[in-house]
C-alpha cells in the first residue's frame, strides 16, 4: 500500500506533446508508471511513443479508464486543464506547471471545493510511490521502497532528503511534493492525514520552508491527531529577510513564518526537527527510535 | 513585480479612486517647477520600491519651491534606508510632488492574497498608519479582515460593513463602499498580489483620498499584461539581479564571501544554512531553477564571479533529471572563459554523476568535489582558510 498512487494507477498526461511533457512521460514510463493516454487539444487521434492522444480528458478517461492526470500544460491554460481533469472524473491531478497566475488558481481552488478530485501542486515535483509508480519530474533512482512517507513544499531539497533517507536504509512508502506556490491543492495536513491512515507508512518526514503558516498548522494537527512519528526540516534559518513591500503580508501571517518559530512549534508538538540539512535522515532515524522506546 | 507609488496612483485613478494631484520629477529643477505648480506648499515623496519612507526622511512637507529644490537635491544624492529596503538601502531616481492635503482622519486599507484560505482578503483598520503591524500584533481586534469568495466577488453590503466598522457614516460611508469595490476590481483586473492604501484619508473638506499606494503585480500574470515591464524602474534593482533575470535565474546578494550556485529555492536556503553551520558566510546565491541547462549554469557561474566579494564558489546541484556531466561542462566553460582561479567546490548528485566528477577533476580548475552536502561545505571552508591563511571571513555584523 501507499498513498495517492500505486502500480495500478492509470495515468493520462495533459500536455503530452510539449517538450517537457513528452520527456517526462518517457521518464515516468521507464520507471514503470502506466501511462495510458495523452491529451493535447487539436492533436486527438495521433499516437506519440505508442500512447494514444485525445482532444479532451473526458475522451481519454472514456477510452482508457485513466484515473490520474499529470499536467504539463503551459501557465495560461494550466488552471483550465486542472478543472478539465476534475470534470472528467479524474481522482488525482498532479500539476507540474510552474508560473500559473494567482488569480487563476484562486478561482480554480474555489471550483474544486466539494469535488472529489485531489490536486497536488501546481509548481511541484509530483508524487512517487517507489518501485511502483512515478507521476512527476523527480529522479526515480534515489528512491527506495519502504515505510517512510515524505511530504515537502520544496523540489530539489526533497531529493536531498530522500537520498539521505535511502542512504541510511530508510525506504519510502510515497513521496509527495506539494509545491511552493502561494495557492496549492493538497497541503501538509491533507498528506499527513493520508499517511496516518496508510498501513504501510510507519513514519513521516516533512520538509518545510520559511514563510506562511502551513508548517505551524501541520504541527498542531500532528500533536492532536498523528499516531506515527514525524521528523521535519525547515529550510531558511539563515535566509536574509530581504526587501518587501507594504504591511499586508505581515498582518495576515501574524508573526508566523520565521524558521525559529516554525521549529519551536514543531518541537513543542512532538516533531523531531533536524537542525542541519545534513542531518535529515538522521533525524528520521532518531524519531523512529524514540517511539520504539516509548512503546516498550 | 513592484511599481512606484506614482504609477500605482495612476492605475488607481483610472479605476475612479481619488488621489492627490501630483507630478513626477527626475531632477531637482523639475521638483522645484512641480512645487510651483502645486502652489509652493507641497509634499515631496521619494519613489523607491519599499515602504517605511516617512521615518527615513523620504517624505516631507515643504513650504516653497526653493525648499522643494533643496530637498530634491538631497534626496537624489543619497540612498534611502528603511526597515523594508534591507541594509544597503535604495537609490532615489524619481520624486513625486503632491499637493498638500489637510487631513482629518486616517485609515489603513489593503487587498492581498491569503495563502491560508487560498482567496483574496481585504484588510482595513481605523488605526495604524505607519504602525499598522504593531496594531495587528497588539490589538488584532482593531483589524477588520474579509475573505472574498471569488464566485460572488466583493459585494456592496460587505464593503459597507467594512466602511461602517471604520466609523464612517452618511455619504462618506457610501463613497468608501465605491472606493473599496473599485479597489477590488483593480486588484483583480490588474493581477495584483497586493494593493495597499496607507493611509486612506478623509480630508478636511470631507473627501476620501488615497494618500499613499503600493501595488505589487503577480509576475506569473505578465503574459496578459504586456504593459508591466515598461513600468519597471531598473534603478531599484541590483545590476546582477537584472542580468540574472534575463537568463531566468534568481540572484540574491548577501554579506559574506562564498558565492553559491544552487538549483531550487528550498535547496538554496538549505545550502545557506549549511554554510553558516560550518562557519562560512555566503556572498550571494544564485538559483538556477529546478531544471537547469548547461547555458544557464554557465551564465550563473559568470554572474557569481562578477561579485568582487566572492573569494570561493560552492556549487550544490541536485541534478535529478538533468545529467551531471552537462552541469560540469557548464561550470568548466564559464570558468575558462573568465579565467577563474578561485577555489571551487562542486557537490553534484543525479545521473551521470561519475562522468561529471571526472570532467571536473580533469579540467585543471582549482576544484574539489564534495561527496555530500556536509562534505562540500567543509571543503569550501577549508579551501578558503588555506588561501587567506586566516579566518574564513571577517565576521561582519550580520546585516541580512
Amino acid at each position: 500500500m501507499s498513498i495517492l498512487i500505486n502500480g495500478s494507477s492509470r495515468i493520462v498526461v495533459q500536455g503530452i506533446t510539449g517538450r517537457s511533457g513528452l520527456f517526462h512521460t518517457q521518464q515516468c514510463r521507464e520507471y514503470g508508471s502506466r501511462i495510458v493516454a495523452g491529451v493535447t487539444p487539436g492533436k486527438g487521434g495521433i499516437h506519440i511513443e505508442g500512447i494514444p492522444v485525445f482532444n479532451t480528458v473526458e475522451e481519454a478517461v472514456q477510452f482508457t479508464g485513466a484515473d490520474v492526470s499529470m499536467i504539463f500544460v503551459p501557465p495560461p491554460s494550466a488552471a483550465d486543464a486542472i478543472l478539465e481533469a476534475a470534470d472528467a472524473g479524474i481522482a488525482l491531478a498532479v500539476c507540474i506547471t510552474e508560473g500559473i497566475p494567482v488569480r487563476d488558481m484562486v478561482l480554480a481552488r474555489r471550483i474544486l471545493e466539494g469535488k472529489p478530485m485531489k490536486l497536488v501542486g501546481p509548481n511541484c515535483p509530483g508524487v512517487i510511490t517507489p518501485g511502483e509508480c512515478k507521476v512527476g519530474i523527480m529522479p526515480g533512482y534515489i528512491h527506495k521502497p519502504g515505510k517512510i512517507g515524505v511530504v515537502s513544499r520544496s523540489g530539489t531539497l526533497t531529493y536531498e532528503a530522500v537520498k539521505q533517507l535511502s542512504d541510511i536504509g530508510l525506504g519510502q512508502s510515497t513521496c509527495v511534493g506539494i509545491g511552493g506556490d502561494p495557492i496549492i491543492g493538497m497541503k501538509f495536513i491533507d498528506c499527513l492525514e493520508l499517511f496516518n491512515r496508510d498501513p504501510d507508512t510507519e513514519a513521516v518526514f516533512m520538509i518545510g520552508e520559511i514563510g506562511g503558516g502551513a508548517e505551524e498548522d501541520a504541527a498542531f494537527w500532528i500533536r492532536d491527531n498523528m499516531e506515527k512519528p514525524v521528523a521535519a526540516f525547515i529550510a531558511g534559518v539563515t535566509a536574509p529577510t530581504g526587501r518587501r513591500m507594504g504591511h499586508a503580508g505581515a498582518i495576515i501571517t501574524g508573526g508566523k513564518g520565521r524558521a525559529e518559530d516554525k521549529i519551536r512549534t514543531l518541537t513543542d508538538c512532538g516533531v523531531t526537527v533536524a537542525m542541519s540539512p545534513t542531518k535529515m535522515g538522521v533525524a528520521m532515524q532518531e524519531a523512529l527510535g524514540k517511539t520504539k522506546k516509548t512503546r516498550k | 513585480m513592484n511599481i512606484h507609488e506614482y504609477q500605482a496612483k495612476e492605475i488607481l485613478s483610472s479605476y475612479g479612486i481619488p488621489v492627490p494631484r501630483g507630478r513626477v520629477a527626475l531632477t531637482s529643477d523639475q521638483v522645484e517647477r512641480a512645487a510651483k505648480e502645486m502652489g509652493g506648499r507641497c509634499v515631496v515623496k521619494a519613489q523607491i520600491y519599499a515602504g517605511g519612507r516617512g521615518k527615513a526622511g523620504g517624505v516631507r512637507l515643504v513650504h516653497n519651491p526653493e525648499q522643494a529644490h533643496e530637498l530634491g537635491k538631497e534626496l537624489f544624492a543619497r540612498k534611502l534606508v528603511t526597515p523594508q529596503t534591507g541594509p544597503d538601502g535604495l537609490r532615489v531616481r524619481r520624486i513625486l510632488i503632491e499637493e498638500a492635503v489637510e487631513i482629518s482622519r486616517e485609515f489603513y486599507l489593503s487587498i492581498t492574497l491569503d495563502r491560508e484560505t487560498s482567496r483574496y482578503c481585504l484588510i482595513a483598520s481605523a488605526e495604524g498608519g505607519i504602525d499598522i503591524e504593531e496594531v495587528a500584533r497588539t490589538s488584532p481586534r482593531k483589524i477588520h479582515m474579509l475573505t472574498i469568495d471569488p464566485f460572488t466577488g466583493l459585494r456592496p453590503y460587505q464593503a459597507r460593513r467594512i466602511a461602517l466598522a471604520l466609523g464612517l457614516t452618511g455619504s462618506i460611508c457610501e463613497d468608501c463602499v465605491d472606493f473599496i469595490l473599485n479597489l477590488y476590481r483593480c486588484a483583480l483586473e490588474k493581477d495584483c498580489f497586493l494593493v495597499e492604501i496607507n493611509p486612506l484619508v478623509v480630508t478636511r473638506a470631507g473627501w476620501l483620498m488615497a494618500m499613499d499606494a503600493k501595488i505589487t503585480f503577480d509576475d506569473n500574470a505578465l503574459f496578459r499584461h504586456r504593459e508591466y515591464p515598461d513600468m519597471l524602474d531598473y534603478s531599484q534593482l541590483d545590476q546582477l539581479e537584472i542580468t540574472a533575470g534575463k537568463y531566468d535565474l534568481s540572484y540574491i546578494k548577501l554579506a559574506g564571501n562564498v558565492g553559491c550556485m544552487v538549483n531550487g529555492a528550498g535547496l538554496a536556503m538549505a545550502t545557506l544554512d549549511v554554510l553558516h553551520e560550518f562557519g562560512a558566510q555566503p556572498a550571494n546565491f544564485l538559483d538556477v531553477g529546478g531544471g537547469a541547462t548547461r547555458e544557464k549554469v554557465a551564465e550563473a557561474f559568470k554572474i557569481i564571479l562578477q561579485d568582487s566579494d566572492v573569494k570561493g564558489v560552492f556549487v550544490n546541484i541536485f541534478g535529478g533529471i538533468m545529467h551531471c556531466d552537462v552541469i560540469a561542462q557548464g561550470i568548466i566553460e564559464a570558468a575558462a572563459e573568465v579565467h577563474c582561479t578561485l577555489p571551487i567546490v562542486v557537490r553534484m548528485d543525479g545521473s551521470k554523476v561519475e562522468e561529471g566528477k571526472k570532467l571536473l577533476r580533469d579540467s585543471g580548475l582549482n576544484v574539489q568535489i564534495g561527496e555530500n552536502l556536509g562534505d562540500g561545505a567543509a571543503r569550501i571552508v577549508a579551501m578558503l582558510k588555506s588561501v587567506s591563511g586566516g579566518p574564513v571571513t571577517e565576521r561582519r555584523p550580520c546585516q541580512s
